[in-house]
């Protein structure tokens, strides 16, 4: 899918995060600590696209929500653009793993939630419009969150997010509600707008191959079995090429391969051949864990 | 002589209808379920999409409703006038429905009737207002600060816990028997029920959306405005309608205790001169605006959750 134009955008540029150290662990009801992140250590580079993966329930919600501020680490520091993040940080733009769509409003004013503060009237109106259409759910504006499908849903998070025009644009599983061939067109228009409006962008998904299109680098995440408690940085990937890539590129083949070994998925289950096959395998393992 | 006698039957009334108003396990029905974060998105229920249609075959169309719902008064009314003509019952225990009517008509004629209904309906209306607004901010601010909700909820549900008419001495000393005593009851009657609705409700607001409203930078006020509030606003009117039928109970409680004036005051009166047909004229008159009154809100409250979910 290709787009004539992105709608302009109103505020700052992409800016770099640097993740120090950071560890977190939650007291449970009894008492007892379970530490559930423990010494991340990554920089991020403005305008770079991280993707991060892991096994459901490693952390990967959880350190999302530290870069945003929405929560801070037990230990360690985050920095956006060398400034610490100390609360909620409106240079974040954040598509939650459930769309949270307010359901009074229409899907329209709820993608106006995430313009900007200040934002002019008209100038709003014109990228909301612009964005519903990116996301094809202009048909659906005036529609409550309720008359609309988990998918439809998604894609409204999704245009929320991007309607701020954040530095630092936070996904946690943006496509995951979504079918096939919506889901390779969201990809790609999230990278029309990224080349548009470069935005650092840390994404989370649970598809390799997702995460072998779209990222500078993969980070995968997880608990080292024989490390301590608390999910840790297992491997960072740098993903060769340019985008857009090829899909199903035969250099990333040996990368994929890493990845899924790294989730855990046996090597039986992979196979050789066009990334179809193995995606499926790979989208549908990572949830059957869940 | 009974004047003491009369309130106390309706104090077992207030009673049972103050703790409907004030049932302590929160908002009805709004309650968020605990969420399981590990579902996938695509499998969020949206059973209610289709709640409201019209299209389901068990309910009578609108019109049809109406009918039906006029049926069973019909079938009273029926077997009233033949129990009171058979002679059954004497007839100063048990009036004729034309009786009735007809004395209606007579009150009616002088403006005596129409000056009760007046004076009450004030009464209500003032002091619904005053109980509910005074119960939407202090609901509000309990509901939504922990330090408020611990400094100042438990002595509030401990005023809530005294049946509202053991204030009725207490506020004839201090005021006296006038308007601003009977209005001040009423809205003590009306603040609870709106109190513990709106506490309970904002106590529970979906913790994701209120989240992504900080996420969004959205400012404790606009959160409110944006967020918490639309997001209670059905269980609100659903607190105002239980407000408004503790606002008659305790109009009718506060007139046939010190009033000199009103409906309750005609029922007091009427029984004291034995008027049985004024008796059963008061009734279906309270009967008549209170549903009156409670359908108004139902159909605000129709409307908001048309709108709002
Ligand atoms: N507020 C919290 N209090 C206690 N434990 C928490 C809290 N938030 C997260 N956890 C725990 O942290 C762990 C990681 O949760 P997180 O949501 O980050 O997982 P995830 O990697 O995003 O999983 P998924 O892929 O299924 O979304 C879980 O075991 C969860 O129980
Ligand atoms: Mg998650």
């Amino acid at each position: 899918m290709s787009i004539t134009s992105v709608p302009p955008r109103t505020s700052v540029p992409a800016l770099g995060v640097s993740i120090r150290g950071v560890a977190r662990s939650f007291t449970a009801a009894d008492g007892s600590i379970r530490r559930v992140l423990r010494d991340i250590d990554l920089e991020i580079g403005a305008g770079e696209i991280v993707a991060l993966i892991g096994p459901s329930g490693c952390g990967k919600s959880t350190l999302l929500r530290q870069v945003s501020g929405l929560d801070r680490p037990s230990i360690g520091t985050i920095a956006i653009d060398d400034t610490r993040v100390t609360g909620v940080d409106l240079r974040c733009a954040v598509a939650f793993q459930e769309p949270r769509l307010l359901p009074w409003r229409s899907i329209e004013r709820n993608v106006a939630l995430g313009l900007p503060p200040g934002t002019d009237r008209a100038a709003g109106a014109a990228r909301v419009g612009e964005l519903l259409e990116l996301v094809g759910l202009s048909g659906s504006r005036s529609l409550r969150p309720r008359q609309v499908s988990g998918g439809m849903a998604q894609r409204a998070s999704l245009a929320r997010a991007l309607s701020r025009g954040p530095g630092v644009l936070v996904l946690d599983e943006p496509f995951g509600a979504l079918d096939a061939l919506t889901r390779l067109r969201m990809q790609d228009l999230l990278l029309d707008v990224h080349a548009a409006e470069p935005a650092t962008i840390l994404l989370v998904t649970h598809d390799v191959d997702e995460a072998l299109y779209l990222a500078d680098r993969v980070v995968l995440l997880g608990q080292d079995p024989d490390g301590p408690d608390g999910s840790s940085i297992l491997r960072i990937l740098p993903v060769p090429g340019v985008r857009p890539r090829a899909r199903g590129d035969a250099t990333l083949a040996q990368l994929r391969g890493e990845l899924l070994e790294g989730l855990g998925v046996d090597s039986r289950h992979q196979t050789a051949a066009p990334h179809r096959t193995s995606k499926a395998t790979a989208t549908s393992t990572a949830r059957d864990s869940r | 002589m009974t004047v003491t006698s009369r309130p106390r039957g309706s104090e077992a009334g207030s009673l049972e209808t103050g703790r409907l108003g004030a049932s302590p396990g929160g908002p009805p029905s709004r309650r968020p379920a605990v969420r399981s974060r590990r579902l996938p998105v695509a499998k969020r229920p949206r059973a209610d999409s289709n709640r409201s249609g019209h299209g389901d075959a068990s309910t009578p169309p609108r019109r049809g409703r109406f009918l039906v719902g006029l049926f069973l008064p019909l079938v009273l009314l029926a077997t009233w006038q033949l129990i009171a003509v058979s002679g059954l019952v004497p007839a100063y225990r048990l009036p004729t429905p034309a009786s009735v009517w007809l004395a209606g008509l007579d009150l009616a004629g002088d403006g005596v009737l129409a000056g009760h209904i007046a004076i009450s309906t004030q009464r209500v209306l003032i002091g619904f207002a005053v109980g509910s607004l005074f119960g939407l901010v202090v609901g509000a601010i309990v509901g939504l600060s922990r330090w408020a909700s611990a400094f100042a909820g438990p002595t509030v549900g401990a005023f809530r816990a005294v049946p509202s008419l053991a204030w009725v001495p207490l506020l004839i000393l201090y005021l006296g028997i006038n308007e601003d005593s009977k209005v001040l009851l009423i809205a003590i009657g009306a603040f609870f029920p709106v109190y513990t609705t709106v506490a309970g409700a904002l106590r529970h607001v979906d913790g994701h959306l209120v989240e992504l409203g900080r996420a969004y930078g959205l400012s404790r006020t606009n959160l409110l405005l944006q967020v918490q509030l639309p997001a209670v606003l059905p269980t609100v009117v659903s607190g105002l309608r239980l407000a408004l039928a503790q606002a008659w109970l305790f109009l009718v409680a506060a007139e046939l205790i010190f009033s000199s004036m009103g409906l309750g005051f005609l029922l007091s009166d009427s029984q004291n001169n034995g008027r049985i047909d004024r008796l059963f004229l008061v009734i279906i008159l309270l009967a008549v605006f209170g549903k009156v009154t409670d359908a108004l809100i139902g159909v605000l409250e129709k409307y908001l959750l048309k709108r709002w979910s």
